[in-house]
């Protein structure tokens, strides 16, 4: 049995998918199952695949600098869905904007220049808690 | 062989070069500068005649906030301008669009309408100061909006200097701001440079751009074969309309990334210009040497720069930006040192200009044409990248050409797969990064200084001002307008003249996005992953 399944996602209209691709072949590489879904996922979309794929762990990137909006429409959207799974953040998040996310129910944020094997650290832990849970 | 003892893209490097390990006949490969097959530059005295052109890429906001920003870079000695836009006006959404709320005025500015196009040049003489778009999906529109603008403004359009990136192809390989799918996307980018070539003769109505591919995980090789790949799609499609090759090929500019492998990049930047004086004479027979002059603008990488220790940037922005001049640049971006964070501070984006002009003005090297020429090292290099370019070219040509290949999703794998090996080299640190996995200390991240704050008020004030524009315009107009747009759209005439006299009649870039969707729906990524 694999270590978690993720389902990964680009949130609002951001096209920089170099990030997100590179952690869906890192997590791959570690055990993980990973479903991409691709660029301009609408919260209902991310959510609805999470919930249908059974995730342990959802992860978005978000390079424009939109993350706070984002992450707000997203935490709100995973509570109408009433879907109880982790959210990573990933993408140009400042350190303050960090804080801010994880007090809105952000699990856990990776801005960039975290190292990958953290990344992927990270996420595995999340998925093995809700499988504890 | 180790990272330590390879170029960038693998190609291995000896300890010393000779004059044997250069092949016979590089006379014939150099040339002088400004003569075939151009790899000593496009130019024969190239910055003793004229400084390239610096060119910070710059927007966010509302018109009026990017007008600011504008000004104060040419009041610095900035020589030109570069647009960024917001990801809802790349997309063709208007600001007041739900799907656009979260994203209006965060990485570009937003524009609406043609009135938004005359703010947003407010007190900038468009016949005198040249302008980059950086805009693809929705270049026919901007492009509309601009010759709005300058009309309005007075200008005459056989004055109007600059570049409207319209590169659709590169699109789908990466940065991802496409509409629609790719056929008629590849018509709306043809159409403009159909439609320029007639009435914008200092305009260069598209910028082949390698840049992206570069910077979303691809090397040095693939990004000069994925640039002059899409560079014959181009052509091809445009010949195959009936068009001279030389009636628009001396208006098509380039774009590719430098980094930070110096030698290389201005290898690369060599092998660019001989690559496509030979595509251009003998794959489209040009008869015009301009035809098979390139030109390019060069962005320095925003992946190279790091979030630890981020003055380190200032020193690989330099090197890179030495690295664009010293490979004939003919128009440079610096990236801010706090750039993967935010939107340059003011204080990122002077200190970016002054790195230009320090380089111009101070180091010498423009003093004289391609000063790397004659090098053993620098023409061993060159001519090993030319020759796996080509290489990567046929493989392209194999799969049909540069659309067929990014239908089947061959180079996007090419980047992806580039991109997770650069990575795992800096997780390992065979590839070295200081500050990140050598001479790291705690401590290191969001060291910065002033950061650039963003508005969160823009997006509503932005869609209430577009409301009462769209209140004040004369409908029937409008909509007769619109409607043209439509029938060119369906009928497949040149879409250019009746989007210019929608622009005008006040159509926003949203209804006109969404008069495309209507005649050839949008594109769905196919997932590879």
């Amino acid at each position: 049995m694999s270590p978690a399944r993720v389902v990964l996602a680009k949130p609002g209209l951001d096209g920089h998918d170099r990030g997100i691709k590179v952690v869906a072949m890192a997590l791959r590489d570690a055990g993980a199952e990973v479903v991409y879904l691709g660029l301009r996922r609408t919260p209902e979309e991310i959510w609805r695949a999470a919930v249908d794929e059974d995730a342990d762990v959802v992860g978005v990137s978000v390079l424009s600098g939109a993350h706070i909006a984002l992450a707000a429409e997203l935490v709100a959207e995973r509570m109408r869905a009433g879907a109880d799974i982790p959210l990573v953040v990933g993408g140009t998040v400042p350190a303050e904007d960090a804080e801010t996310l994880r007090a809105m129910g952000v699990e856990a944020v990776h801005p960039v220049g975290t190292s990958l094997p953290l990344v992927v650290d990270s996420v595995l832990a999340l998925g093995a808690r809700e499988r504890t849970a | 062989m180790s990272a330590a003892d390879t170029t960038d893209a693998g190609i291995p490097v000896a300890p010393v070069y000779a004059e044997v390990d250069v092949a016979a006949g590089l006379a014939e490969r150099l040339g002088a500068p400004g003569a075939p097959p151009f790899t000593r530059g496009p130019y024969p005295t190239m910055y003793r005649g004229q400084l390239w052109t610096m060119r910070q890429f710059a927007g966010f906001g509302s018109p009026e906030d990017a007008n600011a920003r504008f000004k104060f870079l040419l009041e610095r000695g900035q020589s030109a301008l570069s647009v960024a836009f917001d990801l809802p006006t790349q997309l063709g959404y208007d600001s007041a669009n739900p799907a656009a709320r979260a994203d209006v005025g965060r990485v570009g500015v937003a524009v609406d309408t043609a009135d938004d196009m005359v703010d947003l040049f407010d007190g900038i003489p468009l016949d005198r100061i040249s302008v980059n778009f950086t805009i693809n999906a929705t270049a026919p529109i901007i492009l509309a909006m601009y010759l709005v603008a300058a009309e309005r403004q007075g200008a005459a359009s056989v004055d109007l200097a600059g570049t409207l990136q319209n590169d659709i192809l590169k699109e789908f390989l990466a940065r991802k701001t496409f509409i629609y799918p790719p056929a008629p996307s590849l018509r709306l980018s043809c159409d403009v440079i159909e439609y320029a070539a007639g009435a914008l003769p200092r305009f260069n109505p598209i910028s082949i751009t390698g840049y992206h591919a570069r910077e979303a995980g691809c090397d040095a090789v693939q990004e000069l074969a994925l640039a002059l790949a899409n560079a014959i799609a181009y052509g091809e499609a445009l010949v195959a309309r009936g068009l001279a090759f030389d009636s628009f090929a001396p208006r098509l500019s380039f774009h590719f990334a430098t980094t930070m492998d110096l030698f290389e990049e201005v290898a690369k930047l060599r092998a660019a210009r001989r690559l496509w004086y030979r595509i251009a004479t003998e794959r489209f027979g040009a008869a015009e040497p301009s035809s098979g002059r390139l030109r390019f603008f060069s962005g320095n990488s925003g992946t190279t720069l790091t979030a630890q220790q981020p003055l380190n940037n200032v020193v690989r922005s330099t090197i890179q930006c030495l690295g664009a001049v010293l490979g004939g640049a003919q128009s440079i971006h610096v990236m801010g040192y706090d750039e993967a964070y935010e939107i340059p501070s003011e204080e990122a984006v002077t200190l970016s200009l002054r790195t230009q002009q320090i380089i111009a003005l101070e180091s010498g090297v423009a003093r004289t044409a391609d000063p790397l020429a004659g090098s053993y090292f620098v023409e061993a290099l060159t001519d090993e990248l030319e020759a796996r370019a080509r290489a990567l070219l046929d493989e392209l040509d194999a799969a049909g050409g540069a659309a067929a290949a990014i239908e089947a999703g061959m180079p996007q794998r090419w980047i992806a797969e580039s991109a997770y090996r650069l990575e795992r080299e800096v997780s390992t640190g065979e590839r070295p990064r200081v500050g990140v996995n050598v001479y790291a200390t705690d401590g290191d991240g969001g060291a910065l200084g002033e950061m650039f704050a963003a508005d969160p008020g823009v997006a509503e004030r932005h869609a209430a001002r577009t409301a009462e524009r769209v209140a004040a315009r004369d409908a029937d107009a409008c909509r007769a307008a619109t409607d043209a747009v439509m029938v060119a759209a369906r009928g497949g005439g040149n879409v250019m003249p009746p989007l210019i006299d929608a622009t005008r009649a006040g159509a926003t870039l949203g209804e006109l996005a969404d008069v495309f969707r209507s005649v050839f729906g949008e594109f769905r990524e196919p997932q590879l992953w």
